[in-house]
Formats: structure tokens, sequence, C-alpha cells
């Protein structure tokens, strides 16, 4: 997005550049890849581990309240913090952080427009150092569910029509053509999409550079797709991160009422038992 | 520190399209190597050359892709 039309949400690298060792802010790195951060990160951030510190590594859910604290306060985070978040792959788990953090009721997260790409490409500092940070007392509230759908609620969508279904996956995954992004592992048993659900890539909220688009661009490309903002949405993927992107743009950056993201997606979906499925 | 000697570009690997993203930092070469569509990154590694990091990257990205089957529709 061009910087002067940035929402209290979206920082840019230069703000980063500027502000990421400020008392009051921590900038955290959060990778698909979890070795990323070890390649080189912003000097000063921390870096999460979404497989391990991001979600419940017992059941599957989002990640408990208590371990949520924990992770904030070791890294130097409390209740005031502003928060900016970064990653690979366009800030997919990023995203998934900062949806986490809303669940959980955080005031002041934000995204550094563009992620870890944009900060690579334009050729900025890197460190490897791994930062420590004076611990700190933190208190989640929530966890907001009006933000998170789970399976009966997709089910009702289908059912009832009353909710609109955002399938941000690839087009090949939407059809069934492949069960896992190449080169990942498949994690479901059929392939297809839920049906009635909307293809609107992930990838089409953002720029070359890996920044959001404006917000006239994002308005029609939903628009496009009857997704106006005037019903409730709910978006999927495979496991729920690249729906946290498509989440953010929604809910965030076009400003919807009601948007959720189903974070069980075709992971749950496409191993039900019964579960109806379209092709293509 | 810097990142040098950034490269991006797209190839295609064992029938995919993918991206293969190399920097130096220090002395060390890292490559990642992503799916182009959805763009997920699913194979790196490092090396003391570019040519050491990228053919190590490319062999365990064509590994991982070759799993990938494609369903009729």
């Amino acid at each position: 997005m061009a910087t002067e039309t940035l929402p209290s949400v979206l920082v840019t690298t230069d703000w980063v550049a500027q502000h990421a060792t400020d008392a009051a802010v921590r900038v955290v790195e959060v990778d698909v890849d979890t070795t990323s951060y070890d390649q080189g990160h912003v000097p000063g951030a921390a870096g999460w581990n979404w497989t391990t510190e991001l979600c419940d590594t017992l059941v599957r859910d989002i990640v408990p309240v208590k371990k949520l604290e924990e992770l904030l306060g070791k890294s130097g985070i409390d209740n005031k913090t502003t928060i900016v978040l970064y990653g690979d792959n366009n800030n997919w788990f990023a995203a998934w952080a900062f949806w986490q953090l809303k669940v959980y009721g955080h005031e002041d997260v934000r995204i550094m427009d563009g992620g870890r790409k944009k900060w690579l490409a334009e050729g900025r500092d890197l460190s490897t150092d791994k930062p420590s940070f004076p611990a700190k007392t933190y208190k989640a509230s929530g966890p907001d569910l009006s933000l998170r759908a789970f399976l009966p609620e997709v089910q009702q969508a289908v059912a009832g029509k009353k909710a609109a279904l955002v399938d941000v996956r690839s087009p090949q995954e939407f059809t069934g053509e492949i069960l896992s992004p190449p080169g990942l592992p498949e994690t479901c048993q059929r392939g297809g999409h839920i049906p009635g659900a909307k293809s609107i890539p992930w990838g089409k909220n953002c720029n070359e550079d890996g920044t959001f688009k404006s917000f006239d661009d994002l308005k029609a490309l939903y628009a496009a797709q009857g997704i106006t903002g005037d019903q409730p949405v709910i978006a999927y993927c495979r496991i729920g991160e690249r729906s946290s992107l498509t989440w953010f743009a929604m809910k965030h950056l076009l400003g919807f009422k009601d948007v959720r993201n189903y974070d069980g997606s075709w992971t749950e979906w496409g191993n039900l038992v019964g579960a109806p499925v379209e092709k293509p | 520190m810097k990142p040098e000697h950034y490269s991006k570009r797209q190839q295609e690997l064992a029938g995919w399209p993918v991206t293969i993203e190399t920097y130096k930092l220090g002395d060390i070469y890292h490559c990642s190597i992503a799916n182009v569509d959805p763009g997920a990154r699913f194979a790196r590694a490092d090396g003391a050359t570019r040519e050491e990091a990228e053919s190590r990257a490319i062999e365990k990205a064509t590994r991982y892709l070759a799993q990938t089957r494609r369903f009729e529709v």
C-alpha cells in the first residue's frame, strides 16, 4: 500500500528500520520456514516458531492463553507494547500471529507491509544475533471467538448460505488437482473445496513486492466475487495461516465487520467422513 | 550486516515452477526455494558458495516436489 494510505495496522519497512529498537515496540519475525530467522532477521527482532509457540502442541488448537502470556512475557512484551509482526511468504504466519493476538485481545499489533521479502529485496541490515529481553508480565483477554470459525459454523454456512465462504488456496488446490502446495506433504484425504466457496487466492491481496494492494483494489477484488462485507464471511485455506492473511485484509484493511478465520480449514474438511466436497 | 549478492529467479523443478532466492550474509550463502503458487518456502540450504547453497537446496526441493501428485479434475 502507498505510505500515505497505510492504515494503523500496517507499517512500512522504513518505519521498522527507524523504530525496531524503541522501548515501546517489539518487532517479531514469524515464518513458515522456521529456520528463516536464523538466516538473518531485522536487528532487534524476536523470533517465534509457529509450530511450537503459536499453537497447542497436544490438541489441535490455537495457542493456549497461558502459553501465549508466557511467550509474550519472555519476549519483553506487555499489554501496552506495540507489536510489529513480519515473516516470509508475504507474512502468512505473521498474519497467523496477528489473528491470534487479536483473538486474545492485544490492542496495538501491526504488520510490516511486504514482510521479510521486501526487507531482503531492499538490502536492509540483517542480524543473526538472538536478542534477549527483560521479562514482562502479560495478561491476555478473550478469547474473542467472533474472529474464529469452527466446523459447525462452516457446516451451517454451507447449509444456510448465511455466510460467504472464501477459499484462499491456489486454483489447483481449489479444484482438487493437487492436495497440498507443491513440495509440501499431502495432509488430506480428498481434494476439492467446500461447496459454495469462492476462490480468491491469498496472493491476489498483494503486490509483486509483497505489500498489500490498495483499499480500492482490494475492494474490487472481493466485490467481483460478491464479497462486499454486508454479510458474514468465513475464510479458509489448508491449515489456517494463508486465510489469516485474507482475514487480515478483509477485517483490517477493508473494514468488513464479521469476518472469521476457519483455522480447521481443508485439513479438517478434507478429512471428514461424509463431508460434501465440490469439484472443480 | 547487509545481505550481499541477493538474487531471485524462477525456474522449473520436477515439473513445477519455483522461485530460488539466494543471498550472502557474512561468510555464508543462504538459499531458499518456494513454489510459485501458492508461494510457500519448502526447501533451503546453506553453503560456502552460491553454487553449493543452491545445488543443495535444489536437490532437496526436487526430492520433495517428486512426492506431489497431480489428480485429474
